[in-house]
């Protein structure tokens, strides 16, 4: 009888923050269709925001196996930054991270040759080392996690450049292209590259490999770790009050670690799907910008309400819109105009709590009101799970 | 040394006034995480303008009315900030982060719309901006920022106002009790820091070179501000002395190679990553005793008190 009800109430939070979401999106491509009119009105509807709601679909099928390709790296900068809201963490460091898995998976590739699994496993492990600093100084030090990860990012992004590039003699650095060695191009790397089981030959591309689905599984398993295991429960504990998870002999510290260090595993992996899929090749000469990646990560668990599951959709659908952006013609708009859409559906989703409680008193008037504005309740969902033993 | 100096000057002035920026937000209360985003609005609005005046007006109005119009970008962006994060209550880090994504975004679509290539590339001219005394070269932000930094220490610690937006910061609900409105006083705290950040954008920007790629936006400026700010205990003259120390790095990785350090053959990459470095030693060192305003990232709720 009390199950059924808490589940009733999970089922409503959890339809309220799709409802919430969609309507983040219709707003901003709204008011991205108000800036493609603003910039050239004559082709506003058809040459610009048709493309853009196409998007991969516009250059099918090559254009979905490159929105697929963009979608798996997403996926996981999006439960790394999704893990770390569930427990109380915001991991804007995403990027940093998955610049130092992208060094590690192609220092395993090129210099090393291992198969792709290796490489993606040494992707995670450095990108968690460099996700468990910032957990490091929160948890000893008491500063900010936020203010940490942005200097750990430029740290990271300078190191890997410097250690790619060493004066352009690095044996990783190809000097005619300015980037890394391309993994395609020669037979030496093709145990590094992700197997595509004949994806690449269905969409017509050369990048679409099963990196997608491995995405998927690992969203998946951080979904059962966060939602059904007493080690989830302990890290979320922590995020939702640290004394009293203190009190309840939970190592507080130990456990702010470990949530960085599995939020930037994760995007450390990401880079790993992205650049064992040869998707493109790391370039040290920039220097002034981190990989978009890791803030389009914020944007997909921000729209998925951190959902592990729902951030494998909300992922595809900004890679959608971006893709969509890049078959714009440029004759007559700048490709940002998704990176504003987007942009603009951060900002929504950011006091999308108030969207959420809105829309929960407009459909469930008759609803207890006890739980309008919260989260989708993991504790209560936890403490179902025990009063079910 | 003078060629340091010159650097130091042109890239500590950047970083006090966005931190200055910064200061004044998070004595109202808000954490300004968007602080980088300002910088790249300010910057674009600024040299628009200075594109869009014609070569005939003279220099200081030149300098005068894109430093007015960069300021007045920035406090309007900033007020999306201030609506989310103190009307809307939202989360601050989030939606200052939001809006950092959003200005590059915002940045390089009006970039491309008015350049001529078609690239986000914008060409201006900055003599107006430049002069020099006794062969060392400054732009006006040098003694604009010692003015500005002057009136900030006046305006925190001389005057009614100052007193109480910290109070704001410090302890919003007691504020409140005795008749101050926290909202007024917190969309004031951001709307400052929006206009001295989109400042420093447009310092960041304009005095060193002539042409700019808003692709890039201002490469991390911003987040370096808040971390001097952190360093700088949110006091006024210590930002300053800290934007210098993070300055000397900076200016570093630009001459090293015409200097003695050239013989340890480093590349730029490692004295770019030194300020990070030495930042967090030093935040690891004096986190203990922070300075930071209570009440800083919470959302005031009058129903709360």
């Amino acid at each position: 009888m009390k199950n059924n009800k808490l589940s009733h109430r999970v089922l409503q939070s959890s339809i309220t923050s799709v409802l919430a979401a969609l309507l983040c999106i219709v707003i901003g491509m709204a008011v991205g269709f108000l800036v493609l009119l603003a910039i050239n009105p004559a082709h506003a509807w058809g040459d610009g925001f048709v493309r853009i709601l196409k998007g991969g679909f516009y250059d099918a099928p090559y254009g979905v196996g490159k929105m697929l390709a963009n979608a798996a790296p997403l996926v996981m900068t999006g439960l790394s930054v999704g893990f770390a809201f569930k427990t109380g963490l915001f991991n804007i460091g995403a990027a940093g991270q998955y610049t130092l898995g992208a060094y590690g998976a192609l220092y395993c590739a090129i210099m090393l040759k291992l198969p792709w699994f290796v490489c993606l496993l040494v992707a995670a492990i450095l990108g968690g080392i460099w996700g468990a600093i910032p957990g490091f100084f929160k948890a000893y030090f008491n500063i900010n996690e936020v203010i940490t990860s942005i200097m750990f990012n430029w740290i990271g992004l300078y190191l890997v450049n410097e250690l790619v590039y060493q004066n352009g003699t690095g044996p990783m650095y190809d000097v005619r292209n300015t980037r890394t060695l391309n993994l395609g191009k020669s037979a030496d790397y093709a145990q590094s590259i992700i197997p595509d089981f004949g994806l690449n030959k269905l969409f017509q591309t050369n990048s679409t490999t099963i990196a997608i689905f491995l995405a998927a599984i690992v969203a998946v398993l951080i979904w059962v770790v966060l939602n059904k295991t007493t080690f989830g429960y302990e890290l979320k504990a922590v995020g939702l009050n640290k004394s009293a998870a203190r009190y309840a002999g939970i190592n507080e510290k130990k456990n702010i670690i470990l949530s960085m260090a599995i939020a930037g595993a994760l995007s450390g992996f990401g880079a790993g799907l992205f650049y064992l899929s040869n998707v493109g090749q790391w370039n040290p000469l920039n220097s002034t910008s981190l990989p978009a990646m890791g803030f389009n990560g914020i944007s997909v668990a921000l729209l998925a309400s951190s959902n592990p599951i729902g951030t494998i959709f909300s992922a595809i659908f900004i890679s959608h819109i971006s893709v969509g952006g890049t078959f714009l013609s440029t004759k007559y708009y700048p490709t940002e105009i998704a990176d504003l859409i987007s942009g603009i559906i951060i900002y929504l989703c950011a006091f999308s709590m108030l969207f959420r409680g809105k829309i929960q008193k407009m459909l469930f008037k008759n609803a207890d009101k006890t739980n309008v504005n919260a989260e989708p309740a993991p504790a209560e969902k936890a403490n179902a799970k025990k009063e079910g033993k | 040394m003078l060629l340091l100096i010159k650097y130091t000057l042109l890239y500590g002035i950047v970083l006090m006034l966005v931190a200055l920026g910064g200061m004044f937000s998070e004595h109202s209360g808000i954490i300004n995480i968007a602080l980088e985003g300002i910088m790249v609005i300010g910057g674009v609005a600024g040299v628009l303008t200075l594109t869009m005046l014609p070569s005939s007006m003279s220099p200081a109005l030149v300098v005068l009315i894109s430093i007015l119009v960069a300021a007045l970008a920035g406090v309007v962006y900033s007020l999306l900030l201030a609506f989310a994060s103190i009307n809307l209550k939202a989360d601050q880090t989030i939606g200052g982060t939001a809006l950092n994504l959003l200005a590059t975004a915002i940045a390089v679509v009006i970039a491309k719309y008015f350049s001529d290539s078609g690239s986000a590339k914008l060409n201006y001219s900055n003599k107006a901006f430049l002069f020099s005394i006794g062969g060392l070269e400054l732009s006006v932000f040098v003694p604009l920022g010692i003015v500005l930094l002057v009136i900030s220490y006046i305006v925190l610690y001389k005057t009614r106002f100052g007193l109480r937006l910290r109070a704001c910061g410090e302890h919003p609900q007691a504020a409140d009790s005795v008749g101050i409105n926290v909202y007024k006083m917190r969309y004031a705290g951001v709307l400052i820091s929006g206009a001295l950040g989109a400042i420093g954008g447009m310092a960041y920007i304009v005095p060193p070179v002539q042409t700019w790629n808003f692709e890039v936006g201002v490469a991390g400026a911003g987040f370096l501000a808040m971390a001097v700010m952190i360093f700088g205990q949110w006091k006024p003259f210590n930002i300053c002395a800290a934007a210098m120390f993070f300055a000397v790095f900076k200016s570093l990785a630009n001459i090293a190679d015409s200097t003695f350090l050239a013989q340890f053959h480093w590349s730029s990459n490692i004295y770019n990553m030194m300020p990070f470095i030495a930042s967090m030693i030093i935040l690891a060192f004096t986190s203990k005793n922070s300075m930071a305003p209570k009440a800083e990232g919470i959302p005031y709720d009058k129903g709360s008190r």
